[in-house]
């Protein structure tokens, strides 16, 4: 494939650059290459880390030399084939949106000339592709907001965000994994963790994923919250039509 | 049984080398700072490479036993006594229930690690015993070290076969030397030459923003071509981030697995333990080297400590 380098990251790493912009298209790239990286073992890679244009890939310089190494990803990404790699998985994240589960909804209506239900509904209209996970665990780079929500970050940021905040930041939209200092504006919360290191699978989802945001009541945030804590809530994963 | 806290020190924490396979996650691998110490720690003591120990930094842990094992200091030189006589780094030293092992400030280096037979009875999580000191996860409950905690052993011995011969003749770390040697990448076209000399040609020292994230070096500004904001990507250990400020940023492993500012180089594997043996105040140089030559001496060094641990398997 034109256009791709293997850019060296120090002794034991190698970035695949697959362009130099955001897009579904190169990221879709980025992940195929990943899910090839995932089933076909290649000896002495150790780990792989997807971002939105390039596929960090760690290995051990005992095993395969870099030379050796790009010379095998060349052959794997003359085989991508993107289109079967797309995940199909959309995961529904439930959402009690505004009022103290929503700080800043207010403020978010206020600046975009929307009333608070029309910020609700199309945060919820459609479905965001997972680019990459990084800066916190589980933390998503979310693509495709509705431009009309595009709402400043806070000019001070917040010391605390608690877990399961769902925000606009910029151009972005995002839920905090775990509580953190933030910047983004609060619109709603969800009862399930995305990240929970007890958890057989510790992460929610990853790269390659969906998400769709549900909207619910105040009574239905708190009977999942209880099975959530139960560990008896499974968030609903829809096939996606590709 | 096995070690009880007296004194924690200023940051003491369980490491092993790390959690591999979830950065993609956004989970820090963590891990010892300095691998070979904690390598050379575990080889003395018999454990595999990969073992968990404690990390401890500029000022070490005071220890009890609660149970009787073989221990190995190694890394930086922080004066350890064991009831109150001073015994030598790199030397396995068989202990007792009852003594008190005490480590005080940092003579020489920043890191220093123990190394105990057998191990560390503590969870693994996600693969790893490593503490991840932001996510709370790991180690011992999550958390650095503090007074009267207690971490029982996983599988503690009495002695070990050819005791008085395990050691490692005082590992001569080139504690004086001073320039790292570097690759170039991963976006060091994002830089102009004049930045490129700068960056290899002055002198650079650690500050006291330093953390098992990252270590923020001072010195002359390293000039970008016109921004030094990047698409985010991931990051390597050891790479070096230039902010907008112009001021290197060498990445640990406590690091977020990636990151938006341009990296112009990275520590090779086999100079990170120097590195993070410098502390506050230290100066240090860049020197590039090129990704073969950085291999050779990774393979290399590699092979030192399985020739140390055939030699200590050997041992009767």
């Amino acid at each position: 494939m034109p256009d791709i380098k293997y850019l060296i990251a120090g002794d034991s790493s190698i970035s695949v650059e697959f362009g130099n912009e955001i897009s579904e298209e190169i990221n879709g790239k980025v992940l195929a290459l990943n899910d090839i990286l995932l089933t076909n073992h290649v000896k002495g890679v150790t780990e792989t880390v997807p971002t939105y244009r390039s596929l960090l890939v760690y290995y051990d310089p005992c095993v395969i030399g870099y030379n050796k190494l790009v010379g095998k990803l060349k052959r794997l990404t003359c085989r991508l084939n993107t289109a079967s790699a797309a995940s199909k998985r959309i995961i529904e994240i439930p959402v009690c949106y505004g009022g103290t589960f929503g700080e800043d909804l207010n403020d978010v209506a206020e600046y975009t000339h929307l009333s608070n239900d029309e910020v609700i509904q199309r945060h919820c209209s459609h479905d965001y592709l997972i680019y990459m996970l990084g800066f916190l665990p589980g933390f998503v780079y979310l693509g495709g907001m509705d431009s009309k929500l595009n709402t400043p970050r806070l000019n001070t940021p917040r010391a605390k965000i608690p877990a399961g905040a769902v925000a606009i930041g910029g151009e972005q939209t995002g839920i905090y994994p775990m509580p953190s200092p933030g910047g983004w504006r609060l619109i709603g919360t969800t009862p399930v963790k995305p990240y929970d290191p007890d958890r057989k699978e510790p992460i929610l989802y990853r790269a390659g994923d969906h998400i769709r945001f549900k909207p619910i009541t105040e009574e239905a945030f708190y009977e999942i919250q209880a099975l959530v804590e139960k560990d008896e809530y499974q968030c609903a994963i829809i096939e996606r039509d590709t | 049984m096995g070690i009880k806290i007296l004194n924690p020190g200023l940051l003491t924490s369980i490491q092993d080398l790390g959690r591999v396979g979830y950065q993609k996650f956004g989970i820090s691998p963590s891990g010892a700072l300095d691998q070979t110490a904690l390598k050379t720690a575990n080889l003395l003591v018999n454990n595999s490479m990969g073992e968990a120990a404690l990390e401890m930094t500029l000022m070490g842990a005071v220890i009890e036993f609660t149970a009787s094992n073989v221990i190995a200091v190694t890394g930086g030189n922080f004066s350890p006594t064991l009831n109150d006589s001073p015994i030598p780094l790199y030397t396995a030293i068989a202990v007792k229930a009852g003594d008190t092992l005490a480590l005080g400030v940092a003579k020489t280096g920043c890191r220093s690690y123990i190394a105990f037979s057998g191990g560390l009875d503590v969870p693994v999580v996600m693969g790893s015993k490593s503490t991840n000191l932001k996510c709370k996860l790991g180690g011992y409950q999550g958390r650095q070290l503090r007074m009267y905690d207690e971490i029982p052993f996983a599988a503690p011995v009495e002695t070990l076969p050819g005791l008085s011969q395990r050691i490692v003749p005082y590992y001569k770390r080139e504690e004086k030397v001073n320039t790292l040697s570097v690759v170039l990448g991963l976006q060091t076209e994002y830089f102009t030459a004049k930045g490129m000399e700068t960056f290899f040609g002055e002198e650079y020292t650690v500050t006291n923003r330093s953390d098992r994230m990252g270590c923020n070096l001072d010195g002359p500004v390293i000039e970008y071509q016109s921004k030094a904001d990047i698409i985010s990507d991931g990051i390597p250990f050891g790479g070096i981030q230039i902010p907008n400020g112009g001021k290197p940023i060498i990445m640990l492993s406590d690091r977020q697995t990636t990151g938006g500012y341009a990296k112009i180089a990275t520590v090779i594997s086999a100079d990170i333990p120097l590195f993070v043996q410098r502390k506050m105040g230290d100066k240090i140089r860049f020197k590039e080297v090129s990704i073969e030559q950085a291999q050779e001496i990774y393979t290399e060094e590699a092979s030192k400590l399985e020739e140390l641990q055939k030699k200590l398997l050997h041992l009767k």
